[in-house]
């Protein structure tokens, strides 16, 4: 197959699926192991400074956040991040973490634009910055989720997005279409955030799934941070539901309001008071420093920052949430 | 028909809310394209069926929704799936229409959220793709919503995020987008475009219409490139006394757009 025009952004991570196939068979145990442990035994046993990391689903829907400010309060640094962001990513790039990107879309929707992204990347603290799509960079993860090298797709095509992506367009051998190819797209480490889960990793997820199922299946190390912890016997009573079986999970983590301040599908809505005070301090590189401080830094785990939140806030976010 | 006054916005966003088509099927980007869609459902087209790339398909919209994977955009709501169900049915040709944002737009209709400035050291970062470069390449008509000024309407983008007909006839059918997919409209704050798109066209923006109280000149001073300008050009009906109230009273009472 000839190779029509080739992007000419950098390939972050190359992906061997021989090697992902291998590190599957020996890494990741089929029995039923108990994985619960805190958000600063999930990040400092599976995040390193320089691994290739990816979030879901972004800062104001259904986002780890709790595990995305641990891995600010350890310092995990020279990130190569895949993203599709809001605030989970503002938060690292705000913290100087991020150091490669893969990036789709990073910025604040009704908000505007990002402030963290446009300073770490105008001054070069963020060195590489890989253009995709959204529904790319998905598909590349279903590649690796499929266990295949790539997969072809009809976006991009024509456009600067392909130029500065690592994607290529070929001849369909078959049709003889041209389509552009994309990589597969394999995280050293992946953190989802879910509505339940068991202690050994079985997930269930309400309402949209975002990428949820195909970054779970894409990724070396998965944690999974859970709104609430249920039996074996509550999964095994509604197998339908599980959308990421426990072993693709390699730590499991309570985290109610895990998501604050954004929100989780039928069980708390957004704290629009809680994102507009991010967007006014991250104007300046001063506010956000402060912000991390405020509600990063000043705080031992989840727990205190929900004390610092509040029950009364958190009530009033459940009375206002989407209801079935 | 309305003596009330109306700002630039509500009427663009009147404009393009009469463009959607009911019965039909429309991704539907962050911020202003949501309006729209709202005060469509409650007008026009009380049987658009909304998509939301996140997942959401088929949502009642009753509130506005803050960001396209919140719950807003699955409430009551067909299908919550995941991005890749949407886009795949998309790129199976069931999306009828795009309507999408940009920061700038270029005569062919390409838009650009990436960069301004060179990519790898650029003046400002904007956001990227998300989801536009997919429903700019997958749907079968793209409608795009832009503030109307040279800053905007460019002659060239500093970097082609969305593709619209690229660089004019043939280009997009040359490189594998979709057969059949193109840019039908932009709606921005001074008037409606459309393309010269038809056999033989030069794929080319052509101004349409303009708003109420708007010349061509000023139409043309405001753009960065030459518009193709018809021997008659339309006038739009302003905001009616009823889209008014829906946008200010329903779709945004708290004032975040509008």
């Amino acid at each position: 197959m000839q190779v029509l025009e080739s992007g000419i952004g950098e390939m972050i991570q190359p992906p061997d699926i021989e090697a992902f196939r291998e590190w599957n068979r020996i890494n990741k145990s089929r029995k039923l192991v108990d994985k619960l442990m805190s958000e600063q035994e999930a990040i400092s046993r599976f995040v390193y400074d320089g691994c290739y990391i990816g979030t879901e689903l972004y800062g104001t829907v259904r986002c780890p956040m709790s595990l995305a400010r641990e891995l600010i309060r350890q310092g995990k640094k020279d990130l190569r991040v895949c993203g599709q962001g809001v605030l989970e990513l503002d938060l690292w790039m705000a913290a100087g973490l991020v150091k490669k990107l893969d990036i789709t879309y990073i910025g604040l929707e009704v908000y505007g634009t990002s402030n963290a992204l446009r300073r770490a990347v105008e001054s070069g603290q963020i060195v590489s910055c890989v253009e995709w799509s959204n529904a790319s960079i998905s598909w590349r993860m279903k590649a690796t989720a499929m266990g295949v090298p790539f997969l072809p797709t009809r976006s991009m095509l024509g456009t600067d997005t392909l130029k500065y992506s690592s994607a290529k367009v070929v001849e369909d051998p078959f049709t003889g279409i041209k389509v552009c190819l994309l990589p597969a797209l394999i995280l050293d480490v992946a953190i989802i955030h879910v509505h339940r889960a068991d202690r050994y990793g079985n997930s269930q997820i309400e309402g949209i799934t975002g990428f949820a199922i195909e970054m779970a299946r894409a990724c070396k190390r998965l944690i999974i941070s859970a709104e609430e912890i249920v039996s074996t016997d509550e999964i095994r009573k509604y197998p339908d539901r599980t959308m990421i079986p426990y072993f693709l999970v390699d730590a499991v983590v309570h985290a109610p309001f895990g998501s604050h301040p954004g929100e989780m599908a039928y069980v708390y809505g957004r704290d629009e008071p809680g994102i507009r005070e991010w967007i006014e301090a991250s104007k300046t590189a001063e506010g956000a420093k402060d912000y991390l401080d405020k509600y990063v830094y000043s705080f031992t785990n989840h727990q205190k920052y929900l004390e610092k939140i509040g029950n009364k806030q958190l009530s009033k976010l459940v009375e206002e949430r989407e209801r079935r | 028909m309305t003596d009330q006054p109306f700002t630039k916005t509500e009427l663009m966003i009147c404009v393009a809310a009469r463009l959607f088509a009911d019965g039909t099927t429309a991704f539907i980007g962050t911020g202003i394209p949501m309006l729209a869609a709202m005060l469509a459902t409650k007008t026009s087209a009380p049987n658009l069926i909304p998509v939301f790339e996140f997942g959401g398909l088929g949502a009642i919209l009753d509130d506005l929704p803050r960001a396209v994977g919140e719950a807003r955009t699955f409430h009551k709501g067909l299908l919550a799936a995941g991005i890749c169900e949407l886009m795949e049915t998309a790129q199976r040709g069931f999306i009828d229409y795009g309507f999408l944002g940009g920061a700038q737009i270029d005569p062919y209709g390409n838009l650009n959220s990436t960069t301004i400035g060179e990519h790898d050291h650029p003046k400002a970062r904007l956001p990227g793709s998300g989801g536009g470069n997919d429903v700019g390449s997958q749907c079968w008509m793209t409608v795009a919503i832009m503030q109307h000024d040279k800053r905007r309407f460019v002659p060239k983008l500093d970097f082609v995020t969305t593709p619209g007909y690229l660089t004019g006839p043939n280009a997009r059918d040359e490189a594998g987008l979709p057969k059949g997919t193109r840019p039908i409209n932009v709606v921005s704050t001074l008037a409606l475009m459309d393309y010269d798109g038809g056999p033989g066209g030069t794929c080319r923006m052509r101004l349409a219409a303009t708003h109420p109280g708007v010349t061509v000149d000023e139409v043309i001073e405001n753009t960065g490139f030459e518009l193709i300008i018809p021997d008659r050009v339309k006038v739009n009906d302003p905001p009616s006394a009823e889209e008014l109230r829906l946008l200010r009273e329903e779709i945004d009472p708290e004032k975040l757009y509008i």
